[in-house]
C-alpha cells in the first residue's frame, strides 16, 4: 500500500477504546463516573464504541494490588475483572467490535492462553487480538506457581517463545479437519489434528491442541513495550502496537524508528498498524475544552496524589513534603526501587536524577508547587477542544504519519466516549478519513490485516 | 460407619427438587453427533451454547455445568484415542459460559476448571468475573487431570502412565491423594481470593481522595505444597459473595474433596442403596472435616435418553450403540425410559438423601428439550420441582445463603 506519489491517498484512521481500569486518568469523584467493575459498565463502553465504529476495545491487566510504601495503593481505581472472561461476555452484546486483551507472557502457560484466545475467536466470531506484555518482578509472582523466577533480561525472550509457542497452536489445526459426516461416521479428516512439538529454552511441550481453528486462524498480535527490544519484537510478531506517544514529533519519531524496522523481517509499513493510546477533552468551543481540561487534570491529582507520583522517581518516602509547596530538595534514593511496587509509569523514569533536577528547574522557573508540578507535566490530555479542531487534529496527526490512528482512553466510565462518538465522528465521516459503517466482520477486516492463510498460502505459493 | 439417622442433616432444601444438565459437545453417547437433531458443525458456535442454555432456563433447571479438560476427548480414561469417529476439540467452558451469560437471566452457569495445571489465581478472577457478567449465577466445577499426556501440554510436571486396573495400587492412591488435596488447596485459595475484598471496600471517599478502604482488603497468604499466593484478588468479591464450587466424585479420596471444599458433590450410584451408602460416606467425611453444619448438596448424576414411548428411548440407545461400534457406558447410570419413568426414579434416588440430580442428556438436541418440556412439567405435576424461579442467583436457587465474609467476620 506504500504509495511515493505527491498525491498520496488520504490515510483512513483507526479508532479503538481503552477502557480505563488503574492509574489517576479516571476521575472516579466525577458525579457521572459509574462503576469500573459491572457488567453494564462494560457493555455501555462497548455498544458506544461500535456505535462509532471504532475497531476494537482494549483492556490492560494488572496481576496484583499495586503497592507504595508497603501498602495497598488506595487512591486511583482499584480493582478491575478478569480479561478473557469479560471480553468474552462483550462478545454476545457487540456484533462487530474487535476484543483486545492484554495477556501477560510471564505468568501464564503457552497452551492454556492460546487456547483462551482461540476459544474468544471462536466466541465472538473472530474479533480476538491479543497485547502481549511482559513482566518479571518477584512482587506479582507471589500469585502464581512459577513465583518470581524469570530474570529481567529473559522476559522478552520468553515472551517470544512464548508467541511462538502459542502461533504453533494455533497453526496445528489448518481448519478443514472437522468434517462430521453423519453418513460415514467421520467426525474429523485427521486423527493427528492439533499435533504439536516444542522444545526450546522457556517451554518443552507435546501433544494436541484441543481448539480447532478459530475464524481468524490467529488473534491479532498487539505488543506495548518501548525499550528497543520491545520494538523489534514488535516490528518482527505484531500485527499492531499500542504505544505511548501521542504528540506530533514523538508520535512521528516512534512511528518512522519502528515501521524502518519492519524490512528487515520480511515485511511491509502496512503490516503493522502504530496505534498510540490517547486522552481527549471535548468542549463547544476550544476555549470551553481547555477550561474542562484544567478541571479535570486537577480531578486526576489530588494534592496526596501528587506526592505519591513524585515517590516514583524519588524512591522515598515524601510524606511530609507538602503537595502546594516547593519540590524537595534531597535527591532520588537511587537504590533499588522499592517504594512503588507494581507500577508500570515506575520505570518510565530512567535516570530519577536527571528527572528531579529538570523537573525543580521546571517548577523554579514556572513558580510550580509539587502538584502543579505533576498536573503539568504528566497529565496533560492528547487533544483537547471543540469537535472540529479535534477530528482536524487526529485526522493530521494521522496524514503526518504520528501514527495510524488512536487508542482512546476516556477519563470517565463508563460515559466517556459518548460525545466523541456523537460529535467528534461524524466530523471524521465528512472528512471521508473515516468509515461510516463496517466493511468486514472480524478485526482483522477493520484493520486491514491479512488472514495469516493468506499469508501462509502467498509464501507456499512464492 | 454410623447410620444415616445418626448423621446430621446438612441437605439444605428451597425447591423439594433440584436439577441441572451437564452440556458437553453434542450429547453424552459418543455418537449423538450423527443423530439428525445434531449440530456437530456448530459445535465452536456462540449460537449452539446460547440455544442449550436458553432450552435448560425455559425449563426452569437450577443451573448447566459445560464439561471441559486440557486435551482433546478421547474413549480412554487416562490417554489419547486417535479416534476420527468422534466428537474431537472443544471451547474453554468458563469463556463459553461468559459468552452465555448476557443473553440469560436466571440459569446458574457452572463450567469446568481443571485445577492441576492452571492458577488458582487466575480461576478465581475469571469465575467472580462470571458472577459478575451473570449478576450472581456463577458456579465452577474443579476436575483434578492425572492424565500424562496432558500434563505434556504443560511442560511443568510428569505424571506416569495411568492405567484403570493399577487404580488401587499404592503408587496410584498416591498420586490420587495428592492430586485431590492439590485440588482442596486449590479451592482453598480461590475461596479466600473471593474473600479478599470485604464487601464495602470500595469506599470513593472524595474528601480523603481515597477510592477503597485498604484495611478491607487481605492479603490471603496461602501456603501449600504446590502452590502459595498472596493475594488479594485484583477483582472485588463478587455478588454472591462466595460463587458455588462443586465436584464429581467416584469415590473415597474425591467424596473428601467434596466433603472439605464444595457446596455440590456429583456422585453416581446405580440404585437407591448405593445412593444411600454414598451419602453416608460423604457425610461422615464432611462431619469429620468440620463442616457438618454447612449445606452441601448432593446430586445424582444419570445419563438420560427420554422419550415418551419407552421403548423408543431403549432402541435409540441401541441405534447409537451400533453407530458407535460398542455399547457406550459409563460412570454414571444410563437411563432409558419415559419422563414419567424418570421423575419415579429421581424421586426414589432422592429419598435416599439425594438433593438434586444433574442429568447428561445422550443426545442434546433431542434430550434436553425432553427433560425441559416432558420430564420438568411431569416433576411439576407432582410438586416436587419449581414452577417458577424463585431467585435471580444460583446460591438463592439451591437455597444457599449469601456467606458472610471471613475476613470482616474475623476483623
Amino acid at each position: 500500500m506504500s504509495s511515493t506519489s505527491q498525491d498520496k491517498p488520504r490515510k483512513q484512521v483507526h479508532l479503538a477504546a481503552h477502557f480505563p481500569g488503574v492509574n489517576n486518568t479516571t476521575v472516579w469523584s466525577d458525579p457521572e463516573a459509574g462503576s469500573h467493575i459491572e457488567f453494564s459498565s462494560f457493555a455501555h463502553f462497548a455498544r458506544t464504541a461500535e456505535r462509532a465504529k471504532f475497531d476494537f476495545l482494549f483492556l490492560a491487566e494488572g496481576l496484583r494490588l499495586r503497592e507504595q510504601g508497603g501498602q495497598i495503593y488506595d487512591l486511583d481505581v482499584v480493582g478491575r475483572p478478569d480479561t478473557f472472561t469479560i471480553l468474552t461476555a462483550l462478545a454476545a452484546v457487540t456484533e462487530h467490535l474487535g476484543l483486545t486483551g492484554t495477556i501477560n507472557s510471564t505468568f501464564n502457560e503457552p497452551y492454556e492462553v492460546a487456547r483462551q484466545f482461540a476459544s474468544l475467536d471462536h466466541l465472538s466470531d473472530g474479533r480476538a487480538a491479543w497485547n502481549v506484555v511482559t513482566s518479571w518482578d518477584a512482587f506479582t509472582g507471589e500469585n502464581f506457581r512459577r513465583g518470581g523466577f524469570l530474570p529481567q533480561e529473559e522476559r522478552y525472550s520468553r515472551a517470544e517463545e512464548f508467541l511462538h509457542t502459542a502461533n504453533e497452536l494455533f497453526d496445528s489445526w489448518h481448519g478443514d479437519e472437522i468434517v462430521a459426516d453423519r453418513r460415514t461416521g467421520t467426525f474429523l479428516r485427521d486423527a493427528k489434528a492439533g499435533a504439536f512439538v516444542h522444545q526450546g529454552q522457556h517451554f518443552d511441550i507435546q501433544g494436541q491442541f484441543n481448539v480447532p481453528r478459530s475464524p481468524q486462524g490467529r488473534p491479532v498480535i498487539f505488543q506495548a513495550g518501548d525499550s528497543d527490544e520491545g520494538r523489534e519484537f514488535a516490528a518482527s510478531s505484531a500485527d499492531a502496537i499500542f504505544s505511548r506517544y501521542a504528540t506530533l514529533k514523538e508520535g512521528q519519531a516512534f512511528y518512522t524508528d519502528v515501521k524502518g524496522r519492519l524490512a528487515r523481517y520480511g515485511r511491509t509499513r502496512d503490516q503493522l498498524l502504530i496505534l498510540p493510546a490517547a486522552t481527549f477533552v471535548l468542549g463547544d468551543t476550544d476555549a470551553e475544552a481547555e477550561e474542562i481540561s484544567r478541571e479535570v487534570r486537577r480531578q486526576q491529582v489530588s494534592g496526596a496524589t501528587a506526592i505519591k507520583h513524585l515517590e516514583f522517581v524519588w524512591n522515598r518516602d515524601l510524606s511530609a513534603y507538602d503537595p502546594d509547596g516547593p519540590l524537595p530538595d534531597i535527591d532520588p534514593d537511587l537504590g533499588e526501587h522499592t517504594i512503588a511496587r507494581g507500577r508500570a509509569q515506575v520505570r518510565m523514569y530512567r535516570d530519577p536524577l536527571a528527572t528531579a533536577r529538570e523537573w525543580r528547574e521546571l517548577a523554579a522557573a514556572n513558580k510550580w508547587s509539587i502538584r502543579d508540578l505533576v498536573i503539568e507535566t504528566g497529565n496533560r490530555q492528547a487533544f483537547v477542544g471543540s469537535p472540529a479542531t479535534v477530528a482536524e487534529t487526529i485526522d493530521s496527526f494521522v496524514q503526518a504519519d504520528a501514527s495510524d490512528g488512536f487508542i482512546l482512553v476516556p477519563h470517565i466510565t463508563p460515559g466517556g466516549l459518548d460525545t466523541f462518538a456523537d460529535t467528534v465522528v461524524p466530523l471524521l465521516q465528512e472528512r471521508g478519513v473515516y468509515r461510516t459503517e463496517y466493511e468486514g466482520t472480524t478485526l482483522r477486516d477493520h484493520l486491514g490485516l491479512a488472514h495469516p492463510d493468506d499469508v501462509r498460502d502467498e509464501r507456499a505459493a512464492s | 460407619m454410623s447410620a444415616s439417622s445418626s448423621l446430621p442433616d446438612s441437605s439444605p432444601s428451597s425447591s423439594p427438587l433440584h436439577l441441572a444438565v451437564a452440556l458437553d459437545g453434542a450429547g453424552w453417547h459418543p455418537a449423538a453427533w450423527r443423530e439428525p437433531v445434531a449440530r456437530p458443525r456448530e459445535l465452536l458456535t456462540a449460537g449452539y451454547w446460547t440455544d442449550l442454555v436458553t432450552e435448560a432456563e425455559r425449563g426452569l433447571l437450577d443451573f448447566v455445568t459445560i464439561e471441559d479438560a486440557l486435551g482433546l476427548q478421547s474413549s480412554h480414561l487416562t490417554e489419547p484415542d486417535g479416534r476420527t469417529d468422534q466428537v474431537r476439540g472443544r471451547l474453554d467452558a468458563v469463556l463459553i459460559a461468559a459468552r452465555v451469560a448476557p443473553l440469560t437471566s436466571h440459569i446458574g452457569l457452572v463450567p469446568t476448571a481443571v485445577v492441576t495445571h492452571t492458577e488458582p489465581f487466575h480461576i478465581s478472577k475469571a469465575i467472580a468475573t462470571l458472577d459478575y457478567v451473570s449478576t450472581g449465577r456463577a458456579g465452577v466445577r474443579v476436575q483434578v487431570s492425572p492424565r500424562a499426556h496432558e500434563a505434556a501440554h504443560f511442560g511443568r510436571r510428569t505424571f506416569p502412565p495411568l492405567r484403570i486396573e493399577d487404580l488401587d495400587t499404592p503408587a496410584v492412591r498416591e498420586l490420587t491423594t495428592d492430586l485431590f488435596d492439590e485440588a482442596a488447596d486449590y479451592v482453598e485459595a480461590v475461596r479466600r481470593l473471593w474473600d479478599s475484598w470485604e464487601d464495602d471496600a470500595e469506599i470513593r471517599d472524595v474528601a480523603t481522595g481515597r477510592f477503597v478502604d485498604r484495611d478491607k482488603l487481605h492479603y490471603i497468604d496461602f501456603e501449600g505444597k504446590h502452590f502459595s499466593v498472596k493475594g488479594p484478588s485484583i477483582t472485588p468479591r463478587p455478588p454472591q459473595g462466595q460463587p458455588i464450587v462443586s465436584a464429581l466424585a467416584h469415590a473415597t479420596i474425591p467424596y473428601r474433596l467434596v466433603a472439605r471444599a464444595a457446596d455440590i458433590g456429583y456422585v453416581t450410584p446405580h440404585d437407591a442403596g448405593q445412593a444411600r451408602a454414598i451419602v453416608e460416606e460423604i457425610r461422615a467425611e464432611q462431619t469429620a472435616a468440620g463442616r457438618a453444619d454447612e449445606p452441601l448438596h448432593l446430586f445424582g448424576d444419570l445419563v438420560v435418553f427420554l422419550d415418551d414411548d419407552p421403548a423408543e428411548a431403549a432402541a435409540r440407545r441401541e441405534h447409537l450403540d451400533t453407530l458407535a461400534g460398542y455399547p457406550y457406558t459409563g460412570d454414571a447410570r444410563i437411563f432409558t425410559g419415559s419422563p414419567a419413568q424418570l421423575a419415579d426414579l429421581l424421586q426414589e434416588l432422592a429419598e435416599a438423601g439425594l438433593s438434586g440430580f444433574r442429568l447428561r442428556p445422550a443426545v442434546l438436541g433431542h434430550d434436553l428439550p425432553a427433560v425441559t418440556r416432558g420430564l420438568v412439567p411431569e416433576l411439576q405435576r407432582r410438586g416436587v420441582f419449581r414452577q417458577s424461579y424463585e431467585s435471580d442467583t444460583l446460591r438463592g436457587l439451591l437455597g444457599l445463603s449469601r456467606p458472610v465474609n471471613r475476613y470482616a467476620a474475623t476483623a
